[in-house]
């Protein structure tokens, strides 16, 4: 018995049970659930357990799939290219530009602040603003600029986009920081002795030593848009549509294994497009 | 004794924002083509100086003059100086030859001619073979090579080295010491190097410099200021010094000049430490002065002391160098 305690095999797996205990409960069981529920029959009035195809054929067979899903990648693309110009900026300016470390903490945390009301509240709140008489178009009307209220402000794929950035700029900000802070500050004095002007060292120093903070932001970004409903539905005025509304459509009709199906074409791209990245850049030495 | 490429310090201060004086209206010239120590402290202000120099320091006050030339408010790279970090700050994301070449690169020298450049600067710092590794598959040495040769592709008018061994075990720093000096008499280009290291300075300098409170205590050729520190402060950071009170004034005395003897002041030892080729002996004198005696090991154990033991102390007269503060 002492022998099997002492065993490092033991105690390491001992250690480890909690967290997979959670993984298994919360992650694994429901994605195989969902897998295998992906494969079931429905009727208009009735589920049945099976080995069917039909969901997935009936996802690939329609035009809407492939509009919906290049819809998604739209949106991820546009707002992760938003998020990283945004993002990158204000860490660098929290990074390089902010002498005092208490300062740079101070200006982390407002970046947060928003974080303090829900997602779902922050968006709506746009809708005021953005609106054919909201503040926006009042102001640039008074101001001359435009002479009709613009229509695109709300309700539109620019409104979707505006609300990912804003909702999801945070995610690129904290992990490029935190690969920012940790470059030693003599390495862009002495690209500097060597004759290196500030551009050259943003390109040739500053991204390349970001690029693993970049790359983990990257994955928050693409994957919490790629999974997103609730924003495009919103913002959209229900007018565009994304992978995440189709889920969500399939599941208020009650259609679920059509919505299981759904998900897990969606997992495995969201899967391949990580995959991928990760092998772009190897961002293991930063975890 | 002046060159084409001298270093001039003229009434330099540097004073940060709070109100703080780091460097106090020093004013030096540095002979060009020699090695030069700047010695002190630590907060002493030398390292402040070196990169007031090197231009990563602004200058609150006063001149930077090098070969002829007024530098204080020109970027880094226009000075003709060259500067190696403490910590060598190598960028980790590119190959040794890459680091060398990193200067051409932003001069847009092109890709082969660059690697040819760095490749003669990584055989005259013995790293050929290593050019492709990345600076985290290097030793501390090595590192400290790829520094220097990056550094040197510059081809600067000086070399500014910031503590440069401190980074390396004991052993390794004789070596790298070694080569310094090697290369500095090949390349006949001013080194100045800051270090804290009595050691290192003596072992290096054609001149050292001796910092404290941000400013320069004395100056002179190693010999000179070890043998005739003009102040206290400095007979005590060179070491192997006695700080005597006499009633003629204040006077330093090398510790192996002072003997044993029948006649001589009286005191009682302290201490006895065998040190290999000396004994070091504390003996305590009238008006409870500490003296540090050095003694040859084979004279000290021909006629040993103990703690208690009561002693007379002696030196010649003329060994005694007057300090003036």
């Amino acid at each position: 018995m002492d022998r099997i305690l002492k065993s490092n095999n033991l105690t390491g797996w001992l250690l480890a049970a909690p967290l997979l205990l959670v993984l298994v409960v919360f992650l694994v069981i429901p994605v195989i659930v969902i897998v295998i529920v992906s494969f079931w029959q429905t009727t208009e009035f009735s589920i049945v357990p099976a080995f069917d195809l039909g969901n997935y054929e009936f996802l690939f067979g329609s035009a809407v799939t492939y509009d919906v899903f290049l819809n998604t990648f739209k949106y991820a693309f546009l707002t992760w290219a938003f998020t990283l110009g945004i993002g990158f900026t204000v860490a660098y300016f929290l990074a390089f530009h902010i002498r005092s470390q208490t300062m740079q903490i101070a200006l982390a945390l407002i970046c947060t602040v928003p974080f303090w009301t829900s997602n779902i509240i922050r968006m709506i709140s746009w809708i005021p603003f953005l609106g054919r008489n909201g503040l926006a178009n009042s102001a640039l009307l008074s101001m001359g600029v435009v002479d009709h209220p613009l229509d695109w402000l709300l309700f539109s794929d620019f409104a979707v986009i505006l609300a990912f950035v804003h909702i999801n700029t945070i995610f690129m900000v904290i992990p490029i920081l935190n690969t920012m802070m940790r470059i030693d500050k003599s390495l862009i004095e002495a690209a500097r002795d060597v004759g290196a002007s500030g551009a050259q060292i943003l390109w040739n120093i500053i991204i390349p030593l970001t690029k693993p903070g970049i790359m983990i932001g990257t994955i928050f970004v693409l994957t919490l848009v790629m999974g997103d409903f609730i924003t495009v539905r919103f913002m959209s005025g229900s007018q565009s549509a994304n992978v995440g509304r189709l889920i969500s459509n399939d599941i208020g009709l009650l259609q679920y294994p059509s919505a299981s199906a759904t998900s897990v074409v969606l997992l495995l791209t969201v899967l391949v497009v990580v995959g991928g990245l990760m092998r772009v850049v190897d961002i293991r030495k930063e975890l | 004794m002046r060159t084409s490429h001298d270093l001039e310090l003229v009434h330099v201060t540097k004073r940060y924002a709070g109100g703080a004086v780091a460097v106090a209206d020093v004013s030096h010239l540095f002979v060009g083509g020699r090695y030069v120590c700047l010695l002190g402290p630590s907060g002493c202000g030398k390292s402040s100086t070196l990169r007031m120099i090197a231009g990563h320091e602004t200058v609150t006050e006063g001149q930077i003059v090098l070969a002829g030339k007024e530098v204080a408010q020109l970027p880094p790279a226009k000075r003709g100086t060259a500067m190696m970090f403490q910590s060598y700050a190598l960028f980790p994301h590119l190959s040794v030859i890459d680091n060398v070449a990193f200067s051409l690169k932003m001069k847009g020298v092109d890709a082969v001619e660059r690697r040819q450049e760095a490749g003669k600067l990584l055989e005259l710092v013995d790293m050929t073979k290593l050019a492709d590794r990345l600076p985290a598959q290097l030793s501390g040495g090595q590192q400290q090579r790829v520094a220097l040769a990056r550094a040197l592709i510059t081809k600067p008018q000086i070399l500014l080295l910031d503590e440069p061994l401190s980074a390396l075990d004991p052993f390794l720093r004789i070596r790298m010491r070694a080569e310094l000096k090697k290369l500095q008499r090949e390349l006949k280009i001013s080194f100045l190097h800051v270090t804290h290291g009595q050691d290192e300075a003596l072992a290096l300098a054609d001149e050292i410099v001796v910092m404290n409170a941000g400013k320069i205590e004395q100056a002179g050729p190693a010999r000179e200021v070890f043998n005739a520190p003009t102040t206290e402060f400095v007979a005590r950071f060179m070491g192997g010094h006695n700080v005597l009170s006499l009633p003629q004034g204040r006077f330093a005395l090398r510790a192996d000049d002072v003997r044993l003897a029948t006649e001589g002041a009286e005191a009682v030892v302290t201490s006895v430490e065998y040190q290999g080729a000396h004994v070091a002996l504390t003996a305590r004198a009238a008006g409870d002065q500490e003296v540090l005696v050095l003694i040859p090991e084979a004279i000290f154990f021909s006629d040993p002391k103990y703690p208690g033991d009561a002693v007379r102390l002696a030196w010649d007269a003329s060994r005694l160098h007057k300090l003036s503060a």
